[in-house]
């Protein structure tokens, strides 16, 4: 296992500036994960530490050696891709052992017999090795494709959206599957996402991007408690943070269009006109709360109710665990954890 | 009951088709099986008026066309029905008053029509299946401008470049040489073959290479073991066209070659006896040119339905 830098990296596509002065680096055995939306340039990132893709400017340093000059086979990194990532006229075994007979490494087929074993039993795909990768279901290819990326323990993982193509459950238990895996093996691994769910059960540290440029780099709690900018306030969080324009007077914040006025936080230097962020968890409702609102929706998931509160010409989201007695049309009274607040400048960088 | 009636006009469509493709059948058949007769037809029957439908077959048109003849003086007939050594084509042969005195040169343009025509398929589709992927996984400067050139040299019909083609060809010694025509062959092949593969490298998802390239292989040994085994539809219907351009090429084979490296489609009208056109070796030699292209036809057909057809439906 290795450690993985990257500095100042830059990459266009013809007038396309993809990504722009990227830099961060990866810990030996770390999970790492690179939040942001489509097009933000996750991918590129990979591509162009797997080598795939050639940077136009900056560094990209595998255990603290430059490894740009490297093509893609001699970096020996595992390359765990979206989808078509398996070879579809050979077999399970064959796929699997496909890294192994590389001409790089020159394994002998015996060895190579008992690494995809012992990878197949660790996935629980032994019975699936005869079979043509064609007939597999999209979570067993997915297994397949991740085996054929543990086999050869590589330097570094690379997984882009491994997750992204499988349906809401199965989701959900290979998530699982992969943290264990990766903190069993203690592998460095580099793993794309738009899902925020994803970064935040996985993650060690997330990078989140946005454009093409790192926003924030931090823990899950970093970036969940004190996200840099309204894009990562927004990006992290289900269902979304409360974003409301205000204006300070007086000691007071009032949220603009709205009823609700807060006491402005001493502690801090806030502009005139701002923008509060509360989290949804921070909108308690409770009959002794401080300002009342009218309920537009209630979306019940069991564990919690997602409630719509209308006030004045603003709408918040508030989750309440369990099951409500509110209805549609109700008044209902809520307050707003003061010490929970997060304040944006107009130009949405956290104050 | 407008389930019946639903089935009942189902059935009438497919009669309909049935029988449209059956007629569409016989009217291209009614060429090829009119060679077929009359390459098995004894000369009378041929340019018989009105034409005959029955008649008794013969081998005389094969003979005709695999051997040299000489006419024979009636002592010398005399003298070789006593013989007992005689093969049977001799006997055909002698019938009509002929000794058979060596082989043709059927066989021979034949050999060179599959030299010809199987190499230059072979160029042509492995170096269409290079450019193709070049064009297809590169970022190729001025890349639409290079496939339109390529496209643009089947837009001159190939007969108003024969007379430069053969000035040159005499220059360079290329005249009647079995490389002269490969190459031209290639060269004609080679636009269908970058333009028709590239289609399908183009099918082929890029992540199957980059997997092969991570995972510890050269750019050409993913090229070997990933793009080449997902291309054998497209590699066999290219093949196929190629194959039937060159094999069948009438014009410039006539042109560019004499006798070393000439093809069989310029020899065979050329098959004149001692007694005028031989109506049946002709049509013995039209029916044997065809069988190749059949077999290949038929042993690739799986891959061509599916490679004309590939692109046009989405999996």
């Amino acid at each position: 296992m290795a450690d993985v830098g990257l500095q100042h990296i830059s990459k266009r596509f013809g007038q396309n500036l993809a990504l722009d002065d990227v830099s961060f680096e990866i810990k030996d055995g770390e999970f790492f994960v690179l939040l942001g939306p489509t097009g933000a340039g996750k991918t590129t990132t990979l591509r162009i530490i797997a080598g795939l893709e050639r940077q136009d400017q900056g560094v990209v340093t595998i255990d603290d050696e430059p490894a740009d000059h490297l093509p893609p086979a001699e970096r020996d990194v595992a390359f765990v891709f979206q989808q078509y990532s398996l070879y579809p006229t050979m077999t399970v075994y064959d796929n699997l052992a496909f890294p192994l007979r590389s001409p790089l490494r020159r394994i002998p087929e015996a060895e190579i017999k008992q690494r995809v074993e012992e990878t197949a039993e660790k996935l629980r795909i032994s019975h699936l090795l005869q079979r043509k990768t064609a007939h597999l279901s999209g979570g067993e290819m997915q297994r397949v494709s991740i085996g054929r990326a543990i086999v050869r323990h590589p330097r570094i993982f690379l997984m882009d959206e491994p997750l992204s193509n499988l349906d809401a459950k199965l989701r959900e238990a290979l998530r699982i599957e992969l943290s264990h895996l990766q903190k069993t093996q203690g592998s460095t691994t580099l793993f794309v996402t738009h899902d925020q769910t994803e970064a935040l059960t996985m993650a060690d540290r997330i990078a989140v991007l946005d454009q093409g440029r790192i926003v924030q780099i931090g823990s899950p709690y970093d970036i969940y408690d004190r996200p840099a900018t309204t894009f990562v306030a927004q990006m992290v969080g289900s269902p979304k943070i409360n974003l409301l324009p205000a204006a300070r007077e007086n000691g007071n914040l009032h949220i603009t269009d709205s009823p609700i006025t807060l006491p402005a936080d001493a502690s801090v230097e806030l502009p005139a006109a701002l923008v509060v962020g509360v989290r949804p968890e921070d909108v308690v409702i409770e009959d002794s709360g401080q300002f009342s609102g009218q309920v537009m929706l209630i979306e019940p998931l069991g564990m919690e109710t997602v409630i719509y509160l209308k006030s004045g010409g603003q709408t918040l989201v508030s989750t309440t665990p369990g099951i409500t007695r509110l209805r549609i049309g109700n008044e209902a009274r809520f307050s707003i954890a003061r010490q929970r607040i997060h304040y944006f400048g107009s130009d949405g960088v956290r104050i | 009951m407008p389930k019946v009636e639903h089935q009942g006009r189902a059935r009438a469509v497919k009669t309909v088709r049935v029988t449209l493709a059956i007629a569409l059948c016989i009217i291209y058949l009614i060429p090829v099986l009119w060679m077929l007769s009359t390459a098995f037809k004894p000369r009378e029957a041929i340019v018989a008026v009105p034409p005959k439908i029955t008649f008794n077959p013969t081998m005389e048109g094969f003979v005709s066309l695999f051997t040299k003849r000489s006419t024979l003086t009636r002592m010398q007939m005399e003298q070789y029905q006593q013989r007992t050594d005689l093969s049977w084509w001799d006997k055909v042969a002698l019938e009509r008053g002929l000794a058979i005195i060596g082989p043709s040169q059927y066989v021979d343009r034949v050999k060179n029509s599959l030299i010809i025509a199987g190499i230059s398929t072979i160029a042509a589709v492995t170096l269409g299946l290079l450019s193709a992927y070049a064009f297809s996984r590169f970022r190729v400067r001025a890349q639409a401008d290079w496939l339109f050139f390529i496209l643009s040299t089947r837009m001159l019909p190939p007969v108003v470049v024969t007379i430069p083609i053969f000035l040159m060809y005499r220059q360079l010694g290329l005249f009647d040489t079995h490389i002269g025509l490969i190459l031209l062959y290639t060269a004609f092949n080679l636009s269908l073959s970058v333009w028709l593969l590239k289609g399908f490298v183009d099918e082929i998802p890029r992540e199957y290479e980059e997997a092969a390239l991570v995972d510890g292989y050269s750019r050409w040994q993913a090229f070997r073991k990933i793009v080449l085994p997902q291309s054998v539809t497209g590699i066999a219907a290219t093949a196929v066209f190629s194959l039937i351009f060159a094999w069948n090429e009438y014009a410039f084979a006539l042109m560019l070659t004499s006798d070393r490296a000439r093809t069989a489609p310029p020899s065979i009208p050329s098959v004149v006896g001692t007694a005028g056109r031989e109506w049946a070796a002709t049509a013995a030699g039209s029916l044997l040119f065809l069988i190749p292209v059949v077999i290949v036809a038929f042993a690739v057909r799986k891959y061509l339905l599916r490679g004309i057809t590939f692109g046009a439906i989405r999996q």
